[in-house]
């Protein structure tokens, strides 16, 4: 096992192969395979392989500090972001490396998006200037028609539109948590991934929000495939058709002990352990 | 707690508020340990202290300037001659726009030049050489200013005037960039002035501006600059989408600063000009000065009426650049307070 050299630079140049308003595009594939993580020394994830299907959704569970959200930025190369984060192992999308230098790492996190935990929309920027934002952000030119055509796809997408139609001028901080990581989809949406990556979106959400979110996800996954790392269980049934159970035993790196289809991962695990995790004996 | 209107009315009907005893207000006893009233008494001390060494500046210079102010009148601000010593007028009308063109030079040249560097440490530069660029900087500003003007006299000048020339030479319909040459422009025309002086005091400002702005920038919400990233956003793609948004306040306090340094600036610019009581337009042009520069150059050869004069323009650059300080930092402070809240 080799690690890989994440040091080098981001590329200037754009490599824009994908037209970006080309809702033609399609879902694509993720495969990691014997994807191992360190912080420092410290070594927090080890052969971790998992295929998340095109078009799937996939869920991966496990008790805090198991290395869910590793995994999960490995997957767009957020990992590397943080100083002295190292990784080995292989992540294909559609069977491309995206750490050897194949794909642009802007055009790797532009196809495989993410919403974060805490919603974090821009706040000096309007709503409408926020879903906007990933074209801005990687230099694309649009024409005025094509982005409001954007702006109200991609609220109706995240299930926001209605509630703010009405009020596109304002500023992004100004709406309700739930409303804003609503409008971090839609901004997510908006650069038209390929892989849509969630880490807890709901976990500061009231019901009714996260409601909505679930039926987001639902409906975006026949064009984009979904990883989403989740904490509650009727969530991961709800929404997801592949599971993978993270764990990691003390004072060792965290594997993934168990993946499949959702219902045989909640009704009929192979392993005890995630029979407990999945029936909230520990964890 | 509100209640609506119906109720409360109910409710003061039903019962008449005796005066219980839980009713009383208390007024909350804190009690200190020791170590917290020690620390709490020599904070308060410093604090005190700072308060009153500006108090004693202040009123030492008003003490000291009041003859040559009643003696000027509104002349102090309206004259443009010094000559306090034969009797003659003397105010700062033509020293406050030179005092200001030099610092206004130095920012325009030291502004971006920080802005740049600052992103460049924050954003663009491998942490290993952070620490070290960000050490150089500072370094920069440990320099004394007689240094710098030393430097600037032998070494910069006589190189900086050829770009004085060019700017005279090809942007002369700008005001500030004409000489009034009639033999056309030679080289001779563009020593001492207020550029040359800008120019060297800019070096100065930029370690100050630099270390404000780059703080600020480093102060960027991870989560914001992760969300532009995740969008693809490329590093000016980030730089301009959340850091410089979030970095304003730092920009224009840095600057602030800078520019109260560039106002007080003395030993350099007393170096580099030669002192003019004709305020112009043109900053290539021979001639310049500065209330501080102006001080420095008169103080030693002054009689009673001369000293007043210059405690009086002491004053006036005093609270100037007490202004400009303080609105400086009242912007660095609410920049830093107000626009890194969490939701
Ligand atoms: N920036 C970091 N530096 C050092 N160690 C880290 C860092 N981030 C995470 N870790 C460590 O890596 C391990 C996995 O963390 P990770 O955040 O991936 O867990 P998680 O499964 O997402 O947990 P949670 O469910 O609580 O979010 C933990 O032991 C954590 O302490
Ligand atoms: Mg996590």
């Amino acid at each position: 096992m080799t690690s890989i050299d994440i040091t080098s630079t981001d590329p200037t140049t754009m490599s824009s192969d994908i037209s970006l308003l080309d809702p033609g595009h399609k879902a694509a594939g993720l495969t990691a395979s014997n994807v191992a993580c360190w912080f420092g020394t410290k070594k927090v994830l080890e052969g971790v392989n998992l295929d998340m299907a095109p078009g799937q959704v996939t869920a991966l569970i496990g008790p805090s500090g198991c290395g869910k959200s590793t995994f999960l930025r490995t997957l767009n190369r957020m990992h590397e972001l943080v100083p002295s984060a190292t990784l080995a192992g292989e992540i294909l999308i559609d069977g491309v490396d995206i750490y050897r230098g194949a794909i642009p790492v802007t055009d790797v996190r532009r196809r495989i998006g993410m919403v974060f935990q805490k919603p974090n929309p821009f706040p000096a920027m309007t709503v409408a200037e926020n879903v906007l934002a990933g074209l801005k952000l990687s230099g694309l030119k649009s024409t005025r028609s094509e982005r409001d055509d954007l702006i109200e796809s991609c609220l109706s997408k995240a299930g926001l539109w209605n509630e703010v139609k009405n009020r596109l001028g304002d500023p992004g901080r100004a709406l309700s948590g739930g409303q804003q990581q609503r409008l971090c989809i839609a901004r997510s949406l908006a650069v038209s991934p390929q892989v849509l990556l969630m880490d807890e979106p709901c976990s500061a959400l009231d019901p009714t929000s996260t409601r909505r979110i679930e039926q987001t996800i639902s409906e975006i996954s026949e064009t984009i495939t979904v990883v989403i790392v989740t904490h509650n269980m009727q969530q991961a049934q709800r929404v997801s058709h592949r599971c993978a159970f993270f764990l990691a035993a003390e004072n060792e790196p965290g594997r993934i002990i168990e993946e499949g289809p959702t219902k045989d991962i909640f009704t009929n695990p192979h392993d005890s352990r995630t029979n407990d995790y999945v029936n909230g004996r520990f964890g | 707690m509100k209640v609506p209107k119906s109720l409360q009315v109910d409710e003061i009907k039903e019962s008449p508020s005796p005066p219980n005893d839980s009713e009383v207000r208390i007024n909350p006893v804190v009690r200190r340990n020791r170590v917290d009233q020690v620390y709490r008494s020599i904070a308060a001390v410093s604090g005190s202290f700072v308060f009153l060494v500006m108090a004693l500046i202040g009123g030492f210079l008003l003490f000291r300037g009041i003859d040559a102010l009643r003696l000027s009148g509104w002349g102090f601000i309206t004259e443009s001659q010094w000559a306090p010593d034969m009797g003659g007028a003397f105010g700062i009308a033509s020293l406050l726009p030179y005092t200001f063109s030099i610092a206004f030079v130095a920012l325009f040249i030291a502004v971006p030049v920080s802005i740049a560097t600052a992103l460049f440490i924050t954003e663009y530069a491998p942490r290993r050489i952070r620490r070290f660029l960000t050490a150089t900087i500072d370094l920069l500003a440990a320099v004394p200013s007689l240094i710098y003007g030393l430097w600037g006299l032998f070494y910069l000048q006589p190189r900086i005037i050829t770009l004085s020339k060019w700017l005279a030479d090809n942007l002369g319909f700008v005001p500030f960039f004409k000489v009034n040459d009639d033999f056309g422009t030679s080289l001779g025309v563009f020593p001492s002035s207020t550029f040359v002086a800008g120019v060297i005091v800019s070096l100065m400002v930029i370690p100050i501006c630099t270390s404000v702005m780059r703080e600020v920038f480093g102060q960027a919400p991870p989560g914001e600059r992760e969300g532009a990233m995740a969008l693809g956003g490329t590093r000016w793609g980030v730089v301009r989408d959340v850091v410089l948004p979030f970095g304003q306040g730092g920009i224009i306090g840095g600057s602030m600063l800078g520019l109260g340094r560039a106002l007080g600036e003395t030993i350099a610019v007393t170096l580099i000009i030669s002192p003019s009581f004709d305020a112009k337009w043109s900053i290539v042009e021979q001639g310049s000065n500065s209330i501080a520069a102006l001080i420095a150059l008169k103080f030693s050869e002054s009689t009673e009426t001369g000293i007043s004069a210059l405690m009086a323009a002491g004053l006036a650059l005093f609270i100037i650049t007490l202004l400009v300080n303080t609105a400086a930092s009242s912007v660095v402070n609410r920049s830093r307070s107000g626009s890194a809240t969490e939701i």
